[in-house]
């Protein structure tokens, strides 16, 4: 339970999605499950496709019409709660934020973890986006198994050699 | 103990500077105050507990708890945890509460 | 004794926004803190801010600090900093007793904002006194400000917001969080960060707490142990957890001892984990003249120190006499800001503890 380990249910994750057919494109997946004053992921978001509205504790709502899973709000969520999820014929293409040195390499093989912090299989890093604008959260581009979808959530960290 | 590298910091080399710990030499750099350089060096025990003697660190880390007070080129009871090192300083720990003592 | 017109005590994110809105007024101001940096807390908050852009969110705190300081610059002469000061007496005339290295020397401020933060507390377990228990917020310091590792395996004690991030933190370091423990049924920080440091391999378990620390010299190892509904520990669960560091993460007191030397009304507060002073709606202390602001006042997010800080300072400037440009709308608009702060679950507890001091919310 989430507000005992730190882990939403299978149920609470998949509320946060659109259905399958939609992340035929990629969308934000927004996993901000409790009420908390912040809103960076409206305000950052160039499509509008995110509110929080006057409120700032309100929960994030997202227009999955507007989004276009471009990743400004992975990188600006302070709490690095939002991936980037798009499915692929047989793959799914996740971005996600990541705050640890080294940063992977494009092309390298990486443990992908759950919500549990488990490994649950290996995905490949296809680009790295960590420039100005990301501002040292940098923006990780992973290839995984399709069967994945609602699991994957980050890789697991590795420091240097 | 220094971080090598980090995500978010920029750790650029900074110039050592020396110092003596209960008579041995150490090195801190630039930047360091007196119980981060100690730190650094794998000294945490920094100061005694006044009747039973017992070994006691940095705590707080902000001036606040005295849990770091030690004595530094004869002066007792000098927050080590928010004083900067000077290069040459004499560090020692502390045992008991400190004698003051005219310059 | 020098005369000051405003004399702010504390650098901090609260410190410092109320200097900045004095010295916008037209007034003279006397920073002063102990530390060798400005700063306080922000000085190490290495992590993305929460709330709105009012309150630069999304920046990291070390961020903030340099748009916060940068902001002071250009009153040059107007402002003077005295850092490695320590203000160690204060009396009912508002003259301040203060020590920078061997010198001794007293000022005397018209108006006075306090902006003293609190410090970390500590928790009664067994060896709580070996080097190696170290206060979280310590923790971040030697991390994050100096480049330094406190250990190589590390026990988090406590589940607010603190010991979340610094887990994370750690993390970052390259250190290894080997596990973190809360007395409490449930996650108290925001589970944003829980989840964060969850699915990187880090095991939260509630209802759980340190019994001891082992080790001679410093910590060896931390035993921990399940609690029961009357939060006691419960014989036969304890377990070893390999560690050279356990890391205090159970809230903060406010550094009120200055404020009770020169006689301001304080009352205690639970929730605000000790006394803090009583204040108007100008944040001004039950002695004229006298402001209080951030952590001092009530244990809340740096966002809320901030606009507690402008507001402050706002009021200041006005009793000295200065015109403050839209004074009532923006402290109109300020009060709106932490209202909007305060406003979810996260400030169930800000707001019980300003009922008790009879603060409107």
């Amino acid at each position: 339970m989430i507000e005992k380990d730190g882990v939403p249910s299978l149920n609470q994750v998949k509320a946060e999605f659109p259905t399958l057919e939609t992340l035929e494109k990629p969308k934000a997946i927004i996993e901000c499950y409790k009420r908390i004053p912040c809103n960076p992921c409206e305000t950052s978001c160039p499509f509008d496709a995110i509110t929080v509205g006057e409120d700032i504790n309100d929960r994030p709502r997202i227009d999955f019409d507007k989004c276009t899973g471009c990743g400004i709000c992975v990188y600006n969520c302070p709490g690095l709660a939002i991936t980037v999820s798009q499915i692929k014929g047989e793959e799914v293409h996740l971005k996600i934020p990541y705050e640890f040195t080294p940063l992977p390499e494009k092309g390298k093989r990486v443990n992908v973890m759950n919500r549990s912090g488990e490994v649950i299989t290996q995905g490949t890093v296809t680009k790295v986006q960590a420039g100005k604008k990301q501002n040292k959260t940098a923006l990780i581009h992973l290839s995984i198994p399709k069967e994945y979808v609602y699991e994957a959530i980050t890789i697991e960290v590795s420091h240097g050699s | 103990m220094r971080i090598k590298e980090h995500p978010i910091l920029e750790l650029a080399e900074k110039p050592p500077i020396p110092f003596y710990f209960n008579g041995k030499k150490l090195y801190g750099i630039e930047g360091d105050t007196i119980a981060s350089a100690l730190h650094a060096n794998g000294v945490k025990k920094l100061s005694e507990s006044i009747h039973l003697k017992r070994p006691r660190g940095f705590y707080c880390a902000i001036g606040n708890c005295a849990s770091c007070n030690m004595v530094v080129d004869g002066e007792p009871n000098v927050r080590t945890c928010i004083t900067p090192l000077k290069e040459g300083m004499r560090v020692e720990n502390q045992q008991g509460k400190g004698h003051i003592h005219a310059k | 004794m020098q005369n000051k017109e405003a004399i702010v005590i504390g650098g901090g994110p609260a410190g410092l926004t109320a200097a900045f809105e004095l010295l916008q007024a037209g007034a003279s101001v006397c920073l002063i803190d102990r530390n060798e940096r400005l700063g306080g807390q922000l000085t190490k908050q290495t992590h993305m801010f929460f709330g709105s852009e009012k309150q630069y969110a999304s920046h990291r705190g070390i961020d903030i600090l340099e748009i916060l300081t940068n902001a002071l610059g250009k009153y040059g002469n107007k402002l003077e900093i005295l850092t490695q000061t320590t203000v160690v007496g204060m009396y009912r005339d508002k003259v301040l007793a203060c020590v920078k290295g061997d010198k001794f020397f007293k000022l005397k401020g018209e108006k006075i904002v306090f902006a003293t933060g609190a410090s970390e507390k500590a928790l009664p377990f067994e060896n709580n006194d070996l080097p190696g228990v170290y206060a979280a917020g310590a923790v971040q310091t030697l991390m994050n400000e100096y480049g330094i590792k406190p250990g190589e395996k590390v026990l988090m004690v406590g589940s607010g917001n603190i010991g979340l991030i610094v887990s994370y933190q750690l993390m970052q370091a390259g250190v290894e969080v080997v596990g973190l423990v809360e007395a409490a049924d449930r996650i108290g920080g925001y589970l944003v960060h829980a989840s964060k440091i969850k699915r990187l391999g880090v095991d939260i378990l509630t209802k759980t707490s340190v019994k001891r620390a082992i080790g001679k010299e410093s910590v060896e190892a931390a035993e921990i142990w399940d609690l029961d509904e009357q939060w006691q520990g419960i014989e036969g669960t304890e377990r070893t957890l390999e560690v050279d560091t356990i890391c205090v993460a159970v809230g903060l007191a406010p550094l009120t001892e200055l404020l009770q030397q020169m006689g301001v009304k304080v009352q205690y507060v639970r929730e605000f984990g000790g006394n803090v002073p009583v204040l108007d709606e100008n944040y001004q202390t039950s002695v004229e003249g006298v402001y209080a602001c951030g952590d001092l006042v009530n244990i809340e997010e740096a966002s809320s120190a901030m606009v507690e800080g402008r507001i402050a300072g706002i009021n200041a400037a006005r009793s000295l006499g200065y015109d403050v440009e839209n004074a009532d709308f923006r402290i109109k608009a300020l009060h709106h800001e932490l209202k909007d702060l305060r406003g979810g679950p996260p400030g169930d507890k800000v707001r019980k503890g300003l009922k008790k001091l009879g603060v409107a919310t």
